[in-house]
Formats: structure tokens, C-alpha cells, sequence
């Protein structure tokens, strides 16, 4: 495998920056995620990002920013939700509802020529230049405001009741981080699409979770390990002529497979 | 006579349209030990988590006095109600205690790191500092909290029944521990216990919560009361 040839074509350029930058905030988010419980939340919210975007094709929305409307409304709702005992529940009626009413929107519209398979499975590989430097402003607009607030999410995500009493906003920080929830899930569903987006958002966590032992080094840890994988991933499906999304997904379960594995022999 | 912290005027406290404690009067004064009793569902964590300003109460107010402001309450919360597996250091959870006096400053100073590390030498729990949450006892688990509500303030701290979980010797050691505090550092505590216990009761004075109302007076006299009606 020649990677210099590789890196010569601008989509591939285009596809590891993009790729890389939101591997990286997908990753922040899913320390959160994952150790509030709410693994499922990516899952839920990328389905509720294909809707909304087979809504705007069908009604003529601008796709991009009614997607994040849309999708930021339903994590402010659904982030809420889970903090109730149904909130398992509430994600899978989202997932299932969302997954419907998009299939739905764009079958029953004629002549609308939509990609469902781009959707479900990704297109990283069709980025554009001007998407690439949207995911690069994301990424430092998201690891800006998540640096800053850092403190915070580390007491909110550990003990919520003790961080309201020591008074922290709790209401303000859950509409920023579902804010930030719908940023990274919308742009990533173009990546990896909606099937398979909550894999760069649970995993690397995950993995990290296995390795390392205090809440700073699992975040530091979860976004090297996500940003590696995902260039693994895509420098060997560019090798085996595999579909990107799934190819990374792939070296993210070996990879977290070995840190389980490592664990149990320490 | 000691200055007055808490002030409950004709306060009635509850979750949802379900009044617990009716129009109740009290006081808290520095350097009191107050240990809450009463049956399971008389309203003791309602109570606190009322006067910590989590809820609201029906009517009435509570106010704090002597320039006691509401951030600068230390609260543990009760029993381990979060993930007792969550990656963080000892460090990490001490430090987040000081984010009530922070405002709006993002990221911590010289001197919070000060204070958590004094607040670890208070609870003789120093060496921990690099340990791992999960990793502890259970007791020394509760330090650590104590330690991070201690962070909150040095001048009133509310327990909601710390001694959960805890055996018989780490019971003993925390009993002595928080004594030593109200003792030495004139930290004003108040502590929801089980009334199952008169061991329990090693305040000063004991508020009884029974029926909707409430008994304040000091723990000699309480202790009569009960043998009165044994």
C-alpha cells in the first residue's frame, strides 16, 4: 500500500481531516456518554439525524442546519428523559420512530433522488473541501468549549446532585452538552452514517476505560485512540477496497477487544 | 450564645403536592452537631435537600444568616448513588467541591489545589491523593466525599446518613473523625442518621422529625424522652 499515492487525492485529504477532527470530539463526547450510561443516546440522535434530513429533502429545508435544529432539540429532550428511570426507552422509541419516518418521507415522495445508503452507511469519502473545514471549525469550537468546561462536566458527569449544590448551572451545562451532542452526531453521520456513528463515540471511550484509571486520562486517552483508529481504518479500507465505515469500526472493536484483553492479563 | 447559620421560619417541605413536614420552626447555630432522626418517610433528606436549595418548600422559608451564602454549604449526599466503578482520581473528586466559589473561572487555582490538599490532611487521608476512587474502601470512600464537601465550606456540612454501608470500625473511625471537626474546626454539622441507633446520636443536639412535625433540643434530653416512653 502506497500511502503517499493515497494522500494525494484531495477527497482522501479531505477524508482524513474531516474523519480525524470529528474522531476526536466524537470522542470527548463519549467519555460523557458513556459514563452517564447513555451509550445509546449517539445511536438514538443519528437516526433522528437521518429523518431530519430526509425531511428537509422532502420539504426543501436547507439539509445541514435544520438536521442540527432538529437533532439538538431531540438530545436536549432525550438527555433529559434519561435521566428518568425509561430512559433506555425513550432512545429506542426515538431510534425506531426516526428510522420510520425518514424511510417513510423519502418512499412516499416521488422523483426525490436521496441516497438512503449514504445515509445509513456514510460517504466519508465524498467530502468536500468547505465540509472538511466545517468539521476542523467544529472541532475547535466543541474541544474550546469542552476544555473550558471541564471541571464542570467532570463533577455533573461523576454526581450531578452534589454539582447542583455546589452551584453549578446544571440546566445551563445539559443544553450545551446536548448542543455539542448534535454537532458531533449530524456531521458524523456523514461519515460513518447512521448505523454506525455511535461506534466513534462509544469505543474509543470504552477502550480507554480498560487502560486507564482517572476521568483526565481517559479523555486524553479515548482521543488519541480515536483519531489513530480512524486513520488505520480508513488507510486500510483504501487498501482492501472495504467500505470506510465499516472498516473502521472494525479496528475500533479489535482495538478495544486487545485492551479487554490486556486488562484480564494484568 | 453562638450566632446563628439556619433559620427555618413556619417551613413546610415536601416532593411534588405531597406535604411531609407541616410549618416548622428551627435553628441552627455555629458549632452545632445536629443529627436528624425519624422513621423511614418522615422527610429528613426532603428537609436537607430544602435547605441546601434543591427543592423548593411549599411555604415558609429557610435563610441563612451571618453571611452564609448557599454555595457555601458542604453536602454529602446519601449512600453511593452513583457508579462506584467511575474512573476518577481522589484528586479529581476532592477538587470538584471547590467549584461552587470558582463563578465563572474556568479552570483551578494555586489555591484550590491548596485547600484539597489541606482538606486531605484534615481527614489524614493524604496519602490517597493519587489513588483511584474505585480502588477504596468503602470508608475511606466516605472521607474522600467528606473531604470534597469540606472543599464546598469550612463552615456548615450536611450529611444524609453517612454511615451507610460502612462497618462497625469505619463507623467508628468516621463517628470520630466528624467529632473531632465540630470539635477543633468548629465546623457546624448536620447529620441525618437512623433513630434505630442511640449510638448514632453523637451530636450535641438531635432534631426529631415525627408526624409532620418537628423536636429540636440537646441529645441528653432527647435521650430521656425516649426512656420515658420505653
Amino acid at each position: 500500500m502506497n500511502i503517499a499515492e493515497m494522500l494525494s487525492f484531495e477527497f482522501m485529504q479531505n477524508a482524513l481531516v474531516a474523519g480525524g477532527a470529528l474522531a476526536f470530539v466524537a470522542a470527548l463526547l463519549g467519555v460523557c456518554l458513556v459514563l452517564r450510561r447513555n451509550s445509546m443516546i449517539g445511536d438514538g440522535l443519528s437516526h433522528a439525524g437521518f429523518a431530519a434530513f430526509a425531511l428537509a429533502t422532502v420539504f426543501g429545508f436547507l439539509p445541514l442546519p435544520f438536521a442540527l435544529i432538529l437533532v439538538a432539540v431531540l438530545s436536549t429532550v432525550v438527555l433529559r428523559l434519561s435521566k428518568n428511570k425509561n430512559g433506555d426507552a425513550a432512545v429506542a422509541v426515538l431510534s425506531a420512530a426516526s428510522l420510520a419516518i425518514g424511510t417513510f418521507a423519502i418512499s412516499v415522495k416521488q422523483g426525490v433522488n436521496v441516497d438512503i445508503n449514504s445515509y445509513l452507511f456514510g460517504s466519508v469519502l465524498a467530502v468536500s473541501r468547505g465540509e472538511a473545514i466545517l468539521a476542523v471549525v467544529l472541532v475547535v469550537l466543541v474541544g474550546a468549549v469542552f476544555i473550558l468546561c471541564y471541571h464542570r462536566i467532570f463533577a455533573l458527569t461523576f454526581d450531578e446532585k452534589f454539582a447542583r449544590t455546589v452551584g453549578v448551572k446544571v440546566g445551563l451545562y445539559d443544553v450545551i452538552f446536548a448542543v455539542i451532542c448534535s454537532l458531533v452526531i449530524v456531521l458524523g453521520m456523514r461519515l460513518l452514517g447512521a448505523l454506525l456513528i455511535s461506534a466513534l463515540i462509544v469505543f474509543p471511550a470504552l477502550t480507554a476505560m480498560r487502560l486507564v484509571g482517572t476521568f483526565r486520562s481517559i479523555v486524553v486517552t479515548s482521543a488519541i485512540i480515536s483519531i489513530v483508529t480512524f486513520c488505520v481504518g480508513l488507510f486500510l479500507s483504501y487498501a482492501m477496497s472495504a467500505p470506510v465505515g465499516s472498516t473502521i469500526v472494525i479496528v475500533d472493536l479489535v482495538v478495544f477487544a486487545s485492551a479487554c484483553a490486556i486488562k484480564k492479563l494484568s | 450564645m453562638s450566632e446563628t447559620l439556619i433559620r427555618a421560619k413556619k417551613v413546610s417541605v415536601g416532593y411534588g403536592d405531597n406535604v411531609i413536614l407541616r410549618q416548622i420552626d428551627f435553628e441552627v447555630a455555629e458549632g452545632d452537631f445536629v443529627c436528624v432522626v425519624g422513621p423511614n418517610g418522615a422527610g429528613k433528606s426532603t428537609l436537607i435537600k430544602t435547605i441546601l436549595g434543591l427543592i423548593k418548600p411549599h411555604s415558609g422559608r429557610v435563610e441563612l444568616c451571618s453571611g452564609l451564602t448557599n454555595s457555601e454549604l458542604g453536602y454529602m449526599p446519601q449512600g453511593m448513588q452513583f457508579d462506584t466503578d467511575f474512573p476518577a482520581s481522589v484528586e479529581e473528586v476532592v477538587m470538584s467541591g471547590s467549584l461552587g466559589r470558582m463563578r465563572w473561572r474556568p479552570f483551578y487555582g494555586q489555591k484550590e489545589r491548596e485547600l484539597m490538599k489541606e482538606s486531605l490532611r484534615k481527614l489524614r487521608i493524604s496519602k490517597l491523593q493519587k489513588r483511584g476512587f474505585a480502588e477504596l474502601s468503602g470508608g475511606q470512600r466516605q472521607k474522600v466525599l467528606l473531604a470534597r464537601a469540606l472543599m464546598a465550606s469550612r463552615r456548615v456540612l450536611f450529611l444524609d446518613e453517612p454511615s451507610n454501608n460502612l462497618d462497625y470500625k469505619s463507623k467508628a473511625d468516621f463517628y470520630a473523625l466528624l467529632k473531632r471537626l465540630n470539635a477543633e474546626e468548629k465546623l457546624t454539622i448536620v447529620m441525618i442518621t437512623h433513630d434505630v441507633d442511640v449510638h448514632d446520636l453523637i451530636g450535641n443536639k438531635v432534631l426529631a422529625l415525627r408526624d409532620g412535625g418537628v423536636w429540636l433540643g440537646e441529645t441528653a434530653q432527647y435521650l430521656e424522652k425516649i426512656h420515658e416512653h420505653c
